[in-house]
């Protein structure tokens, strides 16, 4: 069974610009009206909670510190009340640093690129309605839970060659790490010391029965000197594409479901011009980021003319920096046809989510399949829309009623 | 004879975002790691020109230009 245990509670918020704190149940619900306030105030904003913390609130900022890897270190990835020892290849690439970062990315990108993504697409489109056909006669469903949490978790797990029945217990991992672990380190390393368990028996299974899967990708790569990959890196990666795999690609994919609940206008538009998904992706993908990354000031320096200083953790909103009016007209609306969009959902710079075309195949694959076979639903008034907190934002519970309205 | 506008991408710059490509299949192609190179000389054929618009507007990046000689 899931764990869907709540995280502790921090002291409630009173001063958002001065004390933010982005596990606030306010800012977990409706995070865009506080961003429009901390970003009147300044493009770099500062908390003491999580032991220091700054936030950049518009899109230069934003690019300023991803694209400053001197003074800005990815060891440290997520705020959390803690600032435990950093452990080495604890998720490569996404918490290494130039120059080790480089080599480490090569080896990641190659299964990930959009021709081998379309090899994917039928496995997709086959798991997509599989879900659909577990709940579309019932005429009401929790999308979160029972469509979009499983399109990622399936087809992460297919591509890493471990069982898509174990979905359950993988996102209970990511549950407990990227939610619970901000404030509670036990939960987090309970559930990485489980999953590395688990990667290594599948490890030690293909020492005898190679397969063509990533975990015998990776048990196979070279580093620069022509060396097998230590297995803690191997370990590492595999962590890393477990995690960064699941709850993103639900999130983008359940937020797009409940835009389109509540947005008829835009969901006839999809339905009558299908060619016009891949282009709506992005503009859900702009408005609805859901990943959060960050960084660890290693050095003072300035940024947007603002100073910060060492030892702080920079809460590093892609989802912000998506919402500035500066860098887009009507920000605060979702346009499906909205051409000019640089957004930043995948971030900006040398840590580029190395996924991101899985995510949009993903998004595109998920969007179609269910416009095709349920062109009408909405929010079901009995039920109730919760999201999750931290460093990944998304519907968790995402009750629909599906058909036409009686 | 008018010239025909030319892309250029930034190596230094491109992160494999792949917007390009996946919005002017014809101008752009990408290396083994995704990453992406204009195709050939990077002229852009009559009636494409909207198309490396659209690609240099959506490089988040900013590693796209159109060059008009």
């Amino acid at each position: 069974m899931s764990d869907v245990s709540q995280p502790a509670a921090h002291p409630p918020v009173t001063d958002w610009v001065n004390d933010f704190d982005h596990t606030d149940p306010q800012w977990t619900d409706d995070p865009f009206p506080i961003w429009e306030e901390l970003r009147a105030a300044s493009p770099v904003v500062h908390t003491e909670r999580f032991l220091g913390c700054y936030m950049p609130t518009t899109y230069q900022a934003v690019r300023e510190i991803a694209n400053n890897t001197e003074h800005f270190s990815s060891r440290r990835i997520i705020v959390r009340d803690v600032r435990s020892e950093v452990a080495r290849n604890a998720a490569p690439p996404i918490t290494s640093d130039p120059p080790v970062h480089k080599p480490a990315k090569q080896l990641l990108l190659p299964p990930f690129t959009p021709d081998a993504m379309k090899k994917l697409e039928p496995r997709m489109r086959a798991i997509c309605n599989e879900l659909i056909d577990g709940f579309i006669a019932d005429g009401k469903v929790d999308a979160a839970a029972r469509y979009s949490k499983y399109i990622p978790v399936r087809a992460i797990a297919h591509m890493l060659g471990i069982p898509e029945r174990d979905s359950d217990l993988f996102i209970n991992w990511i549950h407990m790490i990227l939610e619970l672990g901000i404030k509670d380190e036990t939960k987090l390393l309970e559930a990485v010391h489980e999953m590395s368990d688990y990667f290594r028996t599948h490890i030690e299974e293909r020492r005898s029965r190679p397969t063509e899967d990533l975990i015998s990708y990776l048990m196979n790569a070279k580093d620069k000197e022509g060396q097998p990959l230590e297995e803690s890196h191997v370990l590492g990666s595999l962590r890393l594409l477990l995690i960064a795999g699941i709850d993103t690609t639900w999130s983008a994919i359940g937020s797009s479901l409940w835009h389109l609940a509540r947005t008829p206008a835009d969901r006839e538009r999809l339905i009558s011009e299908p060619e016009l998904i891949p282009t709506a992706v992005e503009e859900l993908l702009r408005a609805y980021s859901p990943v959060t990354m960050a960084r660890e000031v290693v050095k003072e320096t300035t940024i947007s003319g603002c100073p910060v200083k060492a030892g702080n953790m920079v809460l590093l909103s892609f989802p912000a920096a998506n919402r500035d009016p500066k860098m887009f007209p009507d920000a605060d609306k979702v346009v499906i046809d909205r051409q000019e969009n640089r957004h930043a959902a995948f971030g900006l710079g040398i840590h580029r989510c190395v996924g991101s075309n899985l995510a949009r195949m993903e998004m595109q694959v998920a969007l179609e399949e269910w416009l095709k076979r349920i062109p009408d639903f909405r929010l079901d008034p009995a039920g109730t829309v919760t999201w999750s907190q931290g460093t990944v934002r998304g519907p968790r519970q995402l009750p629909f009623l599906l058909g036409k309205a009686m | 004879m008018t010239e025909r506008p030319r892309v250029h991408i930034d190596p230094d710059k491109c992160q494999g975002h792949a917007r390009c490509k996946a919005l002017a299949p014809e101008l752009f192609e990408l290396d083994e790691y995704g990453n992406a190179r204009e195709a050939g000389d990077g002229l852009v054929p009559p009636g494409l020109e909207d198309k490396a618009w659209l690609a240099k507007s959506n490089c988040p990046e900013i590693a796209i230009d159109v060059i008009e000689e």
